[in-house]
């Protein structure tokens, strides 16, 4: 355990100094903090009062122990601290990330299951077939689609913008209100579309693996009923693959809506990010790449506890 | 004399592989009585397993039972749909698999899944359930079973795992229990003291029992009755005494003779000749008849039919064996 939180600790380091390395290689950024018409001593002095004549390592050295004592910098662009502006707009794409990755479990889980159990059925054809389009396609294509039929051609759901949010546990969420779920149900659907696919084909996969095995033939010799075979027996041991990848895609949402968020101006992390690039501004580009290198390393964590619960012959290291 | 519990005539099951059709099991006919054990023997390959999950309606494509009949207390199980099917397995009749190793399930303690059975066919209470779940794994000869039940397969060893999958069959108190090879895994000790164990609860509750085994030894010590299998038929069948003492086919002796605590002084311990064929390519004529010393051109032209020789003996041979002169 210990070694554990070790090894999570030496991921961020590393990921700290070549976040670092890539910002001081992209781009002087003295230029996006100083008016157009600056002299030489001005843009000198900027400079220095960045930190910017120091060593290499002396600034590295600087922005590691800023970051451990909290502070990560403030915005170019918007004067405040960039992880402010950052959080502020997390609870935004996290809420709309879970309805994602909910949508695409609950339906990608038993779809999977039914099409690993009955490989050889039309139906499960249909599914496998069907699931390769929900990987192949575009996301922003079918978010662009759903915002033509839903939003334009039958004016049904918003096409942009978060709806009305409530006050919750002093986050601000829109799940909790009917507007706010008609804004959030496009992008959700966009979202979850790849996820729903590539996890259903891992569960088919896991499923039609265990099934073979002799403890399900065991378990129908019990005389028990397929639905407990299936979801008792089979999906617990077809789990560990699911719940890898289930990691993986969370954080991979959390970190990259950027396009959703952009498509449906969802104001969330995603398109800070997208506005920052253009923006270059460095401060809020670094402490997202570190949070977000700390989300994976957190969900990679739990995955790991999450293992052992399915399977007792996993222990955490 | 009373109706056997279990009747099968004529099974046939098949499996339609790539390779081509194997009849795994083609024409088996056999019964057993209540209280009675029955062993199923004959080299691999034979058709026991497949008889056995026959029985229970868990053959899976690319196999299908094909023909005959299996007579379970008066009716044919094998034409009942998978919901009525469901009701005899577990509760009417257990199966004990060739594999224990991998027969448990893995993420699961070995009380959760002894439970299991005890839930599906009881109305026994949860303490009920699990004091007869302790009592089980006592009687297989598993100590703390209080402590084991709340382990995990992965934390028993190999011969432990085969006892408690034993435990499990001999549970809901089925009528039938088909033990396929149920001991392999378990030094000589302890494999009689399963079987005594396995004999008692037959005695004890008036159920049958299919034994499947290739050990002769083990046959001759357990069961009542024998039928030997070769390539998916019966070749002989009869009471164990008189099959073991007087065999009526040439494969049944060339069996006996190959096991050193069976065979009698006038037979040199060997194993007989040759390998199993490929059921696929058996054609006409007698399976055995590339193995078998008294084969003769009748035997490459027609199969022999099962047929009654002596005493309790029926046996698939155009040439059996006389009774030996002693
Ligand atoms: N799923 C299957 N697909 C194709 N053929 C099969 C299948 N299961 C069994 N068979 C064939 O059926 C025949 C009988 O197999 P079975 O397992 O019943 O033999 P056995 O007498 O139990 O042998 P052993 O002593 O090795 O357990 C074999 O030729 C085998 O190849
Ligand atoms: S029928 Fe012929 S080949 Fe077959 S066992 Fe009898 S004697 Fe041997
Ligand atoms: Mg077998």
């Amino acid at each position: 355990m210990i070694k554990r939180l070790l090894q999570m600790m030496l991921v961020l380091f590393v990921v700290s100094v070549i976040v670092f390395l890539m910002m001081s290689f992209t781009g002087d950024p003295v230029f996006m903090v100083i008016p157009i018409d600056s002299t030489a001593a001005e843009i000198e002095q900027a400079r220095r009062l960045l930190g910017l004549d120091q060593s290499l390592f002396s600034q590295y050295w600087i922005f590691l122990s800023n970051l451990l004592q909290g502070d990560f910098g403030r915005s170019y662009v918007f004067r405040q601290p960039a992880m402010d502006l950052i959080l502020e707009r997390l609870p935004a794409t996290m809420e709309m990330v879970v309805v994602a990755m909910g949508i695409a479990t609950v339906i990608a889980i038993p779809l999977g299951v039914y099409a690993g159990a009955n490989p050889n059925r039309a139906a499960s054809r249909s599914i496998m077939a069907a699931s390769l389009f929900g990987i192949s396609l575009p996301g922003f294509w079918v978010g662009m689609m759903l915002i033509f039929f839903f939003s334009v051609r039958f004016q049904f759901l918003p096409s942009s913008g978060r709806g009305e949010t409530i006050e919750v546990l002093g986050l601000r969420l829109s799940i909790f209100t009917a507007d706010g779920w008609s804004h959030m149900i496009l992008p959700a659907v966009t979202l979850a579309l790849a996820t729903l696919a590539i996890i259903l084909r891992i569960t088919r996969a896991g499923m039609m693996e265990v099934m073979r095995q002799d403890y399900i033939k065991f378990a129908r010799a019990k005389g028990a009923s397929r639905r407990h075979i299936l979801f008792a027996h089979g999906l617990k041991n077809a789990l560990i693959p699911v719940v890898t990848i289930f990691g993986l895609q969370l954080g991979d949402l959390i970190a990259f809506a950027t396009i959703t968020e952009t498509i449906f101006a969802w104001p969330g992390t995603g398109k800070l990010l997208i506005d920052s690039i253009y923006r270059g501004d460095r401060p809020v580009i670094v402490v997202y790449l570190m949070l977000t290198a700390f989300i994976f390393v957190v969900i990679n964590f739990l995955v790991d506890i999450v293992y052992t619960l399915i399977d007792p012959r996993i222990t955490v290291k | 004399m009373a109706e056997p519990l279990l009747d099968i005539r004529g099974l046939q099951t098949h499996f339609h592989t790539f390779g081509g059709l194997v009849k795994a099991v083609d024409g088996v006919s056999f019964d057993v009585k209540a209280g009675e054990i029955v062993g199923l023997v004959g080299e691999s390959g034979g058709g026991k397993s497949v008889i056995g999950f026959s029985i229970v309606g868990l053959i899976d494509p690319p196999g299908k039972i094909v023909g005959g009949e299996i007579r379970f207390d008066g009716r044919d199980i094998a034409k009942l749909d998978e919901r009525a099917m469901r009701r005899v397995r577990g509760r009417e009749i257990a199966m004990v698999f060739q594999d224990p190793m991998t027969s448990l399930n893995p993420v699961y303690t070995v009380g959760r899944q002894m439970d299991e059975v005890l839930r599906l066919h009881t109305d026994l209470d949860k303490a009920a359930r699990r004091a007869r779940c302790i009592r089980m794994l006592e009687d297989v000869g598993i100590s703390e079973a209080d402590k084991r039940l709340d382990a995990y397969p992965h934390q028993f060893s190999g011969g432990m795992r085969q006892r408690v999958v034993i435990a499990i069959a001999l549970l809901a108190g089925s009528r039938l229990i088909i033990a396929d090879e149920p001991t392999t895994a378990l030094d000589v000790t302890v494999q009689s003291q399963i079987l005594k164990l396995m004999r008692r609860q037959v005695e004890d509750t008036g159920a049958a029992m299919i034994l499947v085994t290739h050990d002769l030894a083990v046959v001759s010590e357990m069961a009542d009755r024998v039928v030997v299998l070769y390539c998916g038929r019966v070749i002989e069948r009869g009471l164990t005494d008189e099959i073991i003492a007087n065999p009526a086919h040439p494969y049944t002796r060339g069996l006996l003779d190959s096991i050193p605590r069976i065979a009698d002084r006038q037979h040199r311990l060997r194993q007989i000749p040759g390998t199993v064929p490929d059921i696929r390519s058996i054609g006409l004529g007698c399976s055995f008849r590339a193995r078998c010393s008294r084969a003769q051109s009748l035997c490459a032209e027609r199969s022999p039919d099962l047929a009654h020789v002596r005493g309790s003996l029926d046996a698939a041979c155009h040439f059996p064996l006389e009774e030996a002169a002693r």
